[in-house]
């Protein structure tokens, strides 16, 4: 099976011409033996193309793109290249009397110009610009042909790019899991333990097979010992996969965790404050969203050099915009309803049909378009395929920020202590001189600005239409439920805890159903504690 | 000695209630069938297949409102997820109804067409009896029922009230339209239920199947509004009034509030599974949308329009909204969502008892207005008579007056 072949014995010979013109200072021309395979039959052919591709050189590119473009042909058995201005000898490059109609054209087919792509690869391997190093090294790594293990070797030697090192060694310890010597075979596979690409696990379950039925059957790979090795790096890939995929979901639990605490602090504010559920809570979001769409619009009309800026300057945006939604809804509304809870709710319901409905009639009913900055596009790849956007990197720091701000405002400033004092007992905070309506009025104002925060970040990695803050409210209900009512420090427990919990559960049992059991979950849980992971201390009498 | 059930069942509603009701019977059970069967299409009284379509549906939204308003304006007890059970009546039903189209659908299998098409080879286990008309009926009420008690029970036993509770069955249908648009649940994903052929054999689109259907419709409506007549009033009812305006203090006094609520939810649930059963047949199809949270908070909105805690309110408010819906979708789509959250919003602000209690609020005015009139010209008289002054009189009069328009039924709803 792995013998050489009737190709490969081509290339070899090819090679050995080449070893002795590589050793030459300066090539003036091609070996005219490796050129002549071009015109030769089909076999020949990809053998040269392999071997032009080993070579390397200015003179071997141009003979591919030459093949490439229908521009090489024979001539009486010689190989020509058709220029405009006449032939030309293809290995020597000189000038030709024959007629350009005399020559017949060498037809490229679809197995050729995978060949050529193939030789490409191998001479892109030299090139200065990584990623061209990158994407050279994943292509032969898709479809080397022995061949190419010096110039692989070769590469391997001089890379210092981790990342095309790891390509390069991959497609190196493929070839050499074919090859026919044992200790070749043993070397590769212990060496991809080091991998963990769930290619290369395949590519190792493939040598633990049998071939042929019952008795009869054989191992694909004779050698016990390398099976052994195969086996061993199987077990080492598969734990680093797991390990990186574990992290992963981790991060997305994390990461939709700081999506709902940038949705939940506002929400705990004001349902802390007042005991009103405001259902156009997630509308505050949509518009938070749409005031970075806005920003994004004025940057790329005025300002497109500062494009990737845009995001800054929409979070004063963000905020304002969401706050100052929030204060007429305060104002107009919510402040006629103190103390009727589930009017309230019906009534920012109301609020919410409006705004979703005005959002539709004023910017369109699709999605809209919002583009990453480059500084948070692309991400940190770990191990398996399993990559860690930038997006959501900065979305994380993002909140952890949001919360640190309201946390001092909270803690540190005179609104935070009204806020807090009119929280626990509003009646004794008016007794001692806090002016609650006002304090209702900018609590809900810095309540909804940071519902606006959420929905730029929300904007950056999910998309932003009019309905999109619908699915929010429930959600950021069950944080402030679960972390107890007017408790920040709750309020992150809850949102990280959600976010992770119902994460695991999706890889686990799908998306819906980890829905249903994170919410069965809840009411479960109010059941024992009605007043939150982090309930007030002190007594309380519910009226 | 103890009243007689009929006797109580009949002193529950007053006398005008009762021939409001008889009215709304012969309307519905001769009045629409007549216009709909017997006058041909160009007579001027003809009754669209339409219309019958149209005001079949409403009314079951209007048993749906009295439902939603038994359990919030009796129990204080505000349901976002009322659109749930009645959603699950239908879907009871609808199972029976895609069990009648037998071999006619596209696929001409024994199972109905999208089990075909997830390429399922027999019914699941819970399609168990689901071609028996019995058993699809005591689904349609034995499953929001249990749904409702299950949740109810853990719910209300452990306090669980206002905006909590909302939300949480806000949560509880959200959470079951997930499971119903996936398609392995068993009950069509994302399409549902449609193309329903026949009911009992009868063809479903006949006029006369269609009559019957709007007369079933009428006949569950008004045994709603007696059945809730006579629970309101009685001292069940009293009690449940009791619990919504004071929880503690009922509780302080012997009861258990959970026995009442659990009671008034699951019979709500309950009622809400048949108007379902009966919505889909006539509106032919059902599919999760219908779970949808904004389905269930509209009924609330039926219900405050109208007036809550009044049962007329419930029917009336259902009524309003959903023929305004209907022209509005029709003519100015656009506009609906504006209307109705200007709905939401102006009813909770501006008129807290619904059209019900602007039309108490303003008769009771017309009658201080009468007694104004008549005090005035009496304390006149007395003034005369005494040399006193005239107008103190008449002041505390027109406060008693005014005070007495505040129903108490509506008052404390919002505890």
């Amino acid at each position: 099976m792995f013998g050489p072949t009737k190709r490969q014995w081509c290339i070899a010979a090819a090679l050995c011409v080449l070893m002795g013109l590589a050793a030459l200072p300066a090539r003036a021309a091609l070996d005219p033996a490796l050129v002549q395979g071009l015109g030769g039959d089909f076999n020949a052919r990809v053998a040269a193309i392999d071997a032009l591709g080993v070579a390397g050189g200015d003179e071997a590119t141009a003979l591919l793109d030459a093949l490439e473009g229908g521009r090489l042909g024979t001539v009486d058995g010689r190989l020509v290249v058709i220029a405009p201005d006449g032939l030309r000898d293809a290995a020597s490059g000189e000038a030709l009397a024959a007629d350009a109609g005399a020559a017949t054209r060498i037809t490229v087919n679809n197995r050729l110009r995978r060949a050529i792509g193939t030789a490409r690869a191998a001479l892109a391997l030299s090139s200065a610009q990584p990623a061209q190093r990158l994407a050279a090294a994943d292509t032969l790594r898709e479809n080397a042909s022995p061949a190419l293990l010096p110039v692989l070797a070769r590469a391997l030697a001089a890379e210092s790019d981790a990342a095309v090192r790891e390509v390069l060694l991959y497609a190196t310890a493929k070839l050499e899991l074919s090859s026919p010597d044992p200790a070749l075979r043993l070397k590769a596979a212990q060496a991809l333990g080091a991998s963990s690409d769930a290619a290369v696990k395949n590519l190792l379950a493939a040598l633990l097979e049998k071939r042929g039925e019952g008795a009869a059957a054989t191992w694909v790979e004779p050698d016990a010992e390398v099976r052994a090795a195969a086996a061993a790096s199987m077990r080492a890939i598969d734990r680093r996969i797991g390990l990186a995929q574990t992290a992963g979901t981790l991060f997305s639990g994390l990461s939709l965790g700081s999506i709902l605490l940038l949705a939940a602090l506002g929400l705990a504010i004001t349902y802390g404050v007042m005991g009103v559920i405001n259902m156009a809570h997630g509308e505050l979001l949509m518009v938070g969203a749409y005031a970075t769409f806005v920003v994004q619009g004025v940057f790329r009309s005025h300002f497109p050099a500062y494009l990737d800026l845009y995001v800054l300057a929409a979070i004063p945006a963000a905020f304002l915009a969401a706050a100052l939604v929030g204060i007429v809804m305060e104002r107009l509304v919510l402040r006629h309803l103190y103390g009727r809870p589930l009017e309230s709710l019906l009534a920012t319901w109301g609020l919410s049909l409006v705004l979703i409905q005005a959002a539709r009639v004023l910017f369109g009913p699709q999605n809209l378009e919002l583009a990453n900055p480059s500084w948070m596009s692309g991400g940190v790849e770990l191990a398996g395929g399993v990559v860690l956007p930038y997006n959501r990197i900065v979305i994380l720091g993002f909140a952890a920020f949001v919360l640190v701000l309201i946390w001092l405002m909270m803690q540190k400033t005179r609104l935070g202590m009204f806020v807090r004092a009119v929280t626990q007992n509003r009646p004794m905070a008016g007794c001692v001189g806090v002016p609650t309506a006002r304090v209702d009025t900018l609590a809900f104002a810095i309540g909804s600005g940071v519902a606006g925060l959420g929905g730029l970040a929300l904007s950056q990695i999910a998309n932003v239409g009019p309905a999109m803050g619908t699915g929010y409210i429930v959600d950021a209900f069950m944080v402030v439920v679960l972390g107890g009512v007017g408790q920040l420090a709750g309020a992150v427990w809850a949102a990280l805890g959600l976010g992770i919990v119902a994460k695991f559960l999706e890889g686990w049992a799908g998306a819906v159903v980890a829905k249903i059991l994170v919410l069965v979950f809840i009411i479960a849980f109010i059941q024992k504690r009605p007043q939150g992971i982090f309930a007030l201390k002190g007594r309380f009498a519910d009226s | 000695m103890r009243t007689p059930f009929t006797l109580r069942l009949f002193q529950s509603m007053p006398r005008g209630g009762w021939i409001a009701l008889a009215i709304f019977a012969v309307v519905a059970w001769i009045g629409v069938p007549v216009a709909h069967l017997a006058l041909p299409e160009s007579h001027p009284l003809h009754v669209s297949a339409y219309t019958v379509s149209l005001l079949g549906k409403i009314l079951c939204y209007m048993v749906v409102a009295v439902a939603m308003d038994l359990i919030w304006g009796y129990a204080g007890i505000l349901s976002l997820g009322h659109g749930l059970f009645f959603a699950l009546g239908g879907y009871a039903f609808g199972m029976y109804l895609m069990r009648q189209i037998g071999r006619d659908g596209s696929y001409g299998a024994d199972i109905p067409d999208f089990m075909v098409f997830l390429d399922w080879k027999e019914l699941p286990w819970y399609w168990a009896g689901s071609d028996s008309l019995l058993w699809a009926l005591f689904l349609v009420v034995a499953l929001p029922g249990l749904v409702a008690f299950v949740f109810g029970w853990f719910a209300f036993r452990s306090r669980i009230k206002g905006v909590y509770f909302s939300i949480i069955t806000q949560a509880l249908t959200y959470a079951a339209m997930l499971l119903f648009f996936r398609n392995e649940t068993g009950f069509g994903g994302n399409n549902g239920f449609t193309d329903f052929k026949r009911i009992l054999g009868y063809d479903i689109t006949s006029p006369g199947m269609r009559v019957t259907l709007f007369a079933l419709s009428a006949a569950l409506l008004i045994a709603c509004l007696v059945l809730g007549r006579y629970l309101v009033t009685s001292r069940f009812g009293r009690v449940l009034a009791a619990i919504r305006d004071a929880e503690s203090r009922v509780m302080f006094i012997g009861y258990n509030p959970l026995h009442y609520k659990l009671f008034m939810w699951t019979l709500s649930a309950m009622l809400c599974g048949l108007a379902g059963a009966l919505y889909v047949p006539q509106v032919g199809i059902i599919n999760p949308s219908e779970m949808s949270p904004a389905n269930s908070i509209e009924i609330a909105v039926w219900v405050a329009v109208g007036g809550r805690g009044t049962l007329v309110g419930a029917v009336l408010g259902a009524g309003i909204v959903n023929l305004a819906k209907s022209v509005f979708t029709v003519y100015l789509p656009e506009y609906w969502p504006f209307v109705l959250g200007f709905l939401f919003i102006v009813v909770t602000l501006y008129l807290p008892d619904g059209v019900v209690g602007l039309w108490r609020k303003l008769r009771a005015r017309r009658a201080a207005a009468a007694l104004d009139d008549a005090s005035a010209a009496a304390g006149a008289g007395r003034a005369a008579a005494i040399g006193g002054t005239p107008a103190e009189a008449p002041v505390t009069e027109r406060q008693a007056a005014r005070s007495a328009t505040d129903t108490p039924i509506a008052k404390g709803a919002n505890a």
